[in-house]
């Protein structure tokens, strides 16, 4: 996504708008911005103070909040790592070889984006719920995979299955395989090429993908919300905390739990600046 | 770039990896190890995660019979609930395609106070978790909320009423637009602008006719993606969205309530339309990139 093309060092072309024509566009998309994405960004802060910090810190530090906080933090501990080494395996046997059959991995892939996240949830719940084969023998065996962690675990993996893959992907292709090929030919290992050679390449990218998959593991909603069950102070994620809180008129506490996730969103939206800044950085760098 | 290359092709024995490889089978030859491992890992994986569960559902729905099928995906309420979240997604893909357009032009073409800013906030929806989004609109376009209020005034009741949904998916779908188009209109080459206006083309011609053509296909395939996005979304709807059945219900809370009432035929059902609908979407986002990707090689 490159953003930001190279300014423009000439004079005014003689193609651009009139001053005032451009005055009232970039008016009206300043209006449409504010009004559809930072207003709404402010109002989350807003409501959360309302009552000033202490009754914000009161919200936040109240047992079941820390109870779905410790529990997101857990899901996405276990969800992340996971989609970690099943993106770069993927993005390895993807860019790394020509196979019948490439074009299909690569949306098979992309799947879990085009899926809502409801029917994310729901193909679990009819995998493992009452009336299933699995869930009934699993949970003979000791096992509760719905309305527990485990259940929990598996939607979040689901939704956030392509987000590594996707970054490394479109990268990997365009590096080729030439300096792998050099660091095998000069005796390096399949193992030691890959840490030493593909990883440090693309080391931005992985960076970025992590960060998306992390910020979309602890903010899922739908999915999670399906497989639950809802147990205050036990399978309660941080987004489903929220939606109680917010049920139950507790507009303060629902906004103070929604901060802390606005807050990952304006990190994880800072990194993606900073790296795509970066980026521009070693292109210009490259090109001059 | 180009040494290592020649360094390999000598080394490499046999038909080496170069442009064009001979295939052997199903797979090229290649010196890269690894490939059984990781193949096996992203098939595995891809298998236990995402075939075998939308399996389940397939089979589940199958296991209803065609009767029972036809029956509750007639039901009224199901009817609704599609038709609400359709034409939602409809209305707001189309806002966005709009709006997505122009913020994708001003971000790109004019130098402004505050450009950064804007251009790194369009990504939000990315990055917000649904729900708060969801709370934050609610209270934004509430009866009290900053915006609600004078809409209330002016007598546009948006929280709580149809209006709210596409508020929310016009919310979650316009990255989709505005960064599907941002690099197309970086790529468009200026000299053809300026060969349109030194033919004597006013400046309204020179973007019907065109710059509007050279973004047609990132267009369609933005206002495709946000409309998908659109159709699937539940998080930041059920907040704004009153949620009365068969006027303000969305498809993915009627499966919701549906599993509360353990009703899991009822919710089979609802899922496989919805996937189909998400199925058929994608196989239409697929056909518009194609194009979208043919158009940049061909403009080179």
């Amino acid at each position: 996504m490159p953003a930001n093309p190279t300014a423009p060092q000439a004079p005014p072309p003689p193609t651009g708008e009139p001053p005032l024509v451009r005055a009232g566009l970039i008016a009206v998309a300043m209006a449409f911005l504010a009004a559809f994405l930072l207003m709404p960004l402010v109002s989350v802060f807003a409501e959360a103070f309302a009552r000033g910090p202490a009754a914000f810190l009161a919200a936040i530090a109240e047992p079941d909040a820390l109870a779905a906080i410790r529990l997101t933090l857990t899901v996405a501990a276990i969800a992340v790592p996971l989609n970690i080494v099943f993106g770069l395996a993927a993005a390895w046997a993807v860019t790394k070889f020509e196979f019948r059959g490439k074009a299909l991995l690569v949306t098979l892939i992309d799947l879990p984006f085009s899926v809502s996240p409801v029917i994310s949830g729901l193909i679990y719940v009819l995998l493992f719920g009452a009336g299933s084969a699995l869930g009934p023998w699993l949970q003979g065996h000791g096992l509760q995979v719905l309305f527990a962690l485990p259940g929990i675990v598996l939607a979040t993996v689901f939704v956030t299955l392509p987000f590594v893959a996707r970054e490394l992907i479109p990268l990997m292709e365009a590096q080729g395989t030439a300096e792998e090929e050099a660091a095998l030919t000069l005796g390096a290992g399949g193992w030691a090429t890959f840490r030493r050679v593909t990883l440090p390449n693309v080391r931005f990218a992985l960076l970025y993908g992590v960060l998306l998959c992390n910020a979309r593991a602890m903010g899922e909603f739908g999915a999670v919300s399906v497989v639950s069950g809802h147990i205050r102070g036990v399978t309660n994620t941080m987004p489903l905390h929220v939606e109680i809180l917010y049920n139950e008129y507790n507009f303060l506490a629902a906004f103070a739990v929604a901060t802390l996730l606005a807050l990952l969103a304006l990190v994880t939206l800072a990194a993606k600046t900073a790296l795509e800044w970066q980026r521009s950085q070693r292109r210009r760098a490259a090109g001059a | 770039m180009t040494a290592p290359r020649t360094v390999t092709a000598a080394a490499s024995p046999g038909p080496g990896p170069g442009p064009g490889p001979a295939r052997r089978g199903w797979r090229a030859p290649s010196v890269i190890p690894g490939f059984g491992p990781t193949l096996g890992i992203t098939l595995g994986y891809l298998g236990l995660v995402v075939l075998i569960p939308l399996a389940a559902l397939v089979w589940r729905s199958t296991e209803l019979g065609a009767a029972a099928f036809w029956d509750l995906a007639r039901d009224p309420r199901t009817l609704a609930a599609l038709r609400t979240s359709f034409g939602a997604a409809l209305i707001a893909a189309g806002v966005n395609a709009v709006f997505g357009a122009l913020v994708a032009w001003v971000l790109v073409r004019y130098r402004f106070a505050g450009r950064r800013l804007l251009d790194a906030v369009v990504d939000l929806p990315f990055a917000l978790p649904t729900a708060v989004a969801g709370i934050a609109l609610a209270a934004l376009y509430g009866p009290q909320g900053w915006l609600g209020k004078p809409l209330a005034a002016l007598g546009i009741q948006v929280a709580y009423a149809p209006a709210g949904i596409v508020v929310a998916l016009v919310f979650v779908g316009l990255p989709f637009v505005v960064r599907t188009l941002q690099p197309v209109i970086a790529e468009i080459d200026r000299e053809w602008e300026e060969a349109a206006a030194s033919l004597g083309a006013r400046r309204a011609q020179t973007v019907r006719r065109v710059i509007a053509p050279s973004l047609l296909p990132a267009w369609a395939t933005g206002f495709a993606l946000a409309l998908a996005r659109g159709v699937g979304e539940y998080g930041s709807v059920i907040f704004i969205a009153g949620n009365l059945p068969h006027v303000s219900e969305i498809a993915p809370l009627l499966i919701v309530i549906k599993l509360e009432e353990f009703n899991y035929p009822a919710a089979t059902a609802v899922g496989v339309m919805m996937l189909s609908i998400s199925f058929a979407l994608l196989l239409v986002i697929n056909l518009l990139q194609a194009w979208n990707r043919r158009r940049l090689t061909d403009a080179r």
